[in-house]
């Protein structure tokens, strides 16, 4: 049954410990796109992705995957369905213990009976696809930050998912590994015919690979749009964040009971 | 001051609850790595793995520990007995004191320091680098995967470590006792062999180590996996796990002491 | 480190853990001596039996032939009874005195059995007739002074 959109989310709530986090969001991730997801940090982004991966449970609302709502499945189900699902995790979480090669073979050997002639094939040939096919003897301490992040790229594509998400694929990157992880999100994507939701606070290299983006800010959706549209907004908080200036919607001090004014004059009259 | 007496009796209860909460949270998680233990029982390689980590490595210092301590008791049993005129028994002495506790307890204290922190430190890293959460989104559980192995790893360990240990020790007795001093041989061996019972003394032993392994990989299994994700998160769960199984280790060999060797 | 160095090594390590569980046993413990075959019950009432305890020896000529294996108070008469196991290989006549001895000075006390002459031997469940009971140090210790004292209260009433 074809289907328009691969996730849905529809008014989610979650709050951790009585404290919201995110607040009747409601996002589309269209079959074949990449869809950003942008706010400022601690803003409620990698709680969102988490809620798509099952690995926490709504407040309230729902999060459908391929038609399935994800915090009613049951464990061997959630684990069926995730298996359709690849994630970066934000600096890569490689097996520390594991060269590249089993890293990338980990989940092959964990949930198929492939021959290891084949699985051999199967890695080198996602090696190859980020680049680093001749790494794949190394252990990731070995790595460089961005090397790191391709093989966790190359990791997340093992089982050829349809859902991949990127959880601030591009923090602490150096320009060059930025746009080469920028590129291959957008090449992989389509070559795997999969839809991508990246998480991220980097506007300018994430503005240049997507297809539509979602501001979020304080739990809930600021701004929605194309990457054109927002890179054109008018919109406060999108024209702050897409240029980066230090104040605006979002204030630089951090909110205090009283003024500065008030604090002076405070101590003026304690001192007297 | 009624507010400072509040704060306090809110500070202890705060307390108590949650360390309740964590007793309860500790004991779910050894029911559930016991129901997930299937994966290390089938695949035995990682299981193994574990036991190279936890027990091969552990050796060196369970060897050099348990003949310096044999040769302690060696010297120290010798001027005891000397007085009353009968260093014959220092065979008895060595042996008992090592099998039925030494050998399973200061191996265990060993274990604690040496295996079990590096268990919780390993476990803690992967949490904190969020390993366990992407082997999660891999739809691999991570109790089954990763936890399940190093608890079993260790439980199979520490006996093992121990009869080493205790083997050890009595060896070493012997260096300092026959060899050094010069207690007679036959009647250090065969009052031994006289004494020490295999099912009452050895075999209580090896229960012990057992019990003693159970702890131990119970305790750092779990302080790993509830380890606040951050490197002094980890820092923390290693010490808690160093003190925590090293009393719950004397607390347990005293419960079992009673049991196994009242009036006997 | 590969798969196979990993597997040398634990197998060495399981080799030598069981194999110091081995010496434990066998060489530091009874298992190799201990009575693994068939035994029967004797028991055997003492006046005193001193430190006896549980499981200690039953020695026969000073070779282990089985154990104590139970200890009571015997409320008609008064006295201990000693329940032992013997070894189905040993028989003793009926005639055979019990006593109850201690290795060395200070060491762990035991049961001797001296041997009689008669003919009939024992039977599971019979009990020892003949018995010594334990010689109680102190008691050994004061019975010397008084001795003593009464040797040298004679000594000084012939002097005068």
């Amino acid at each position: 049954m074809p289907q328009e959109s691969l996730v849905e989310i529809r008014n989610l709530n979650f709050s951790y410990d009585s404290r919201p986090i995110l607040s009747g969001i409601n996002m589309t991730i269209p079959r074949g796109k990449v869809v950003a997801v942008m706010g400022s940090s601690g803003c409620g982004k990698t709680t969102t992705l988490r809620l798509i991966g099952g690995q926490l449970k709504p407040t309230s609302g729902e999060v459908r995957v391929g038609g399935q709502v994800v915090h009613q499945l049951d464990a061997s189900k959630l684990y069926a369905l995730r298996r359709r699902m690849g994630m970066l995790f934000q600096f890569g979480a490689l097996f520390t213990d594991m060269s590249v090669y089993d890293n990338i073979a980990f989940q092959m050997r964990e949930h198929t009976d492939l021959p290891e002639t084949m699985i051999r094939d199967l890695v080198l040939m996602k090696l190859h696809a980020v680049g680093l096919r001749g790494a794949h003897n190394l252990m990731p301490s070995e790595l460089s930050g961005g090397m790191a992040r391709r093989v966790a790229l190359a990791r997340a594509i093992a089982l050829d998912p349809m859902l991949i998400m990127y959880d601030e694929p591009f923090a602490g990157l150096d320009p060059i590994s930025l746009s080469i992880v920028g590129e291959l999100i957008r090449k992989l994507n389509d070559a795997l015919g999969a839809s991508s939701i990246v998480v991220t606070h980097d506007v300018h290299e994430s503005l240049k690979i997507v297809d539509y983006v979602y501001f979020v800010s304080e739990g809930k959706i600021v701004a929605e749009g194309t990457a054109e549209e927002m890179k054109n907004s008018t919109a406060p908080y999108v024209h702050q964040f897409v240029w980066g200036e230090a104040d605006g919607p979002v204030p630089f001090h951090y909110p205090s009971r009283t003024t500065y004014g008030e604090e002076l004059l405070e101590r003026e009259v304690k001192r007297g | 001051m009624d507010n400072a007496l509040l704060r306090f009796l809110q500070y202890l209860g705060n307390q108590v609850t949650r360390r309740i909460w964590r007793l309860g949270f500790a004991s779910r998680f050894f029911l559930a790595i016991f129901l997930q233990s299937g994966t290390a029982f089938r695949r035995l390689n990682l299981t193994l793995r574990e036991i190279y980590f936890t027990g091969v490595l552990s050796l060196i210092i369970i060897l050099v520990s348990g003949l310096f301590v044999g040769m302690v008791l060696g010297l120290q049993g010798y001027d005891t007995l000397q007085r009353y005129g009968s260093t014959e028994a220092l065979g008895i002495l060595v042996a008992l004191s090592l099998v039925r506790e030494l050998g399973p307890v200061v191996a265990a204290l060993l274990f604690a320091s040496r295996a079990g922190s590096a268990i919780t430190a390993e476990i803690g890293l992967m949490k904190a680098t969020e390993q366990l959460s992407a082997m999660e989104m891999m739809a691999v559980d991570p109790i089954a995967r990763v936890v399940a192995p190093r608890f079993w790893g260790g439980v199979v360990s520490m006996p093992l470590l121990a009869a080493l240990f205790s083997a050890m020790g009595i060896f070493g007795g012997y260096l300092v006792g026959v060899q050094l001093i010069g207690v007679d041989e036959g009647s250090f061996w065969s009052q031994m062999q006289a004494s020490v019972d295999f099912r009452q003394d050895i075999l209580n032993g090896v229960i012990k180590s057992f019990v003693f392994g159970i702890i131990v990989s119970w305790v750092a299994v779990f302080e790993g996996y509830d380890a606040d994700p951050t490197a002094e998160g980890v820092s923390g769960a290693t010490t808690r796990t160093v003190v925590t199984s090293s009393l719950a280790i004397l607390a347990a060999d005293f419960i079992l002491t009673a049991f196994m060797f009242r009036g006997a | 480190m590969s798969r196979t160095t990993i597997d040398i090594w634990v197998g060495f390590f399981v080799a030598i853990g069981l194999a110091s569980l081995l010496f434990l046993a066998l060489k530091v413990g009874n298992l190799a001596s201990a009575s693994s075959g068939e035994t029967y019950t004797l028991q055997a009432r003492f006046d005193n039996i001193g430190g006896l305890k549980v499981r200690a020896p039953v020695k026969s000529a000073g070779v282990v032939v089985g154990r104590v294996s139970g200890i009571s108070f015997d409320p008609v008469n008064y006295v201990a009874l000693v329940t032992m196991q013997v070894e189905a290989q040993y028989k003793f006549p009926i005639d055979t005195f019990a006593t109850i001895n201690t290795s060395g000075l200070l060491g762990e006390q035991y049961v001797g059995f001296e041997v009689g002459g008669d003919e009939n031997m024992l039977k599971s469940g019979d009990t020892i007739k003949k018995t010594q009971s334990a010689v109680v140090l102190e008691k050994l210790i004061s019975q010397f002074m008084f001795n003593k004292a009464a040797e040298d209260g004679a000594t000084t009433a012939t002097k005068k």
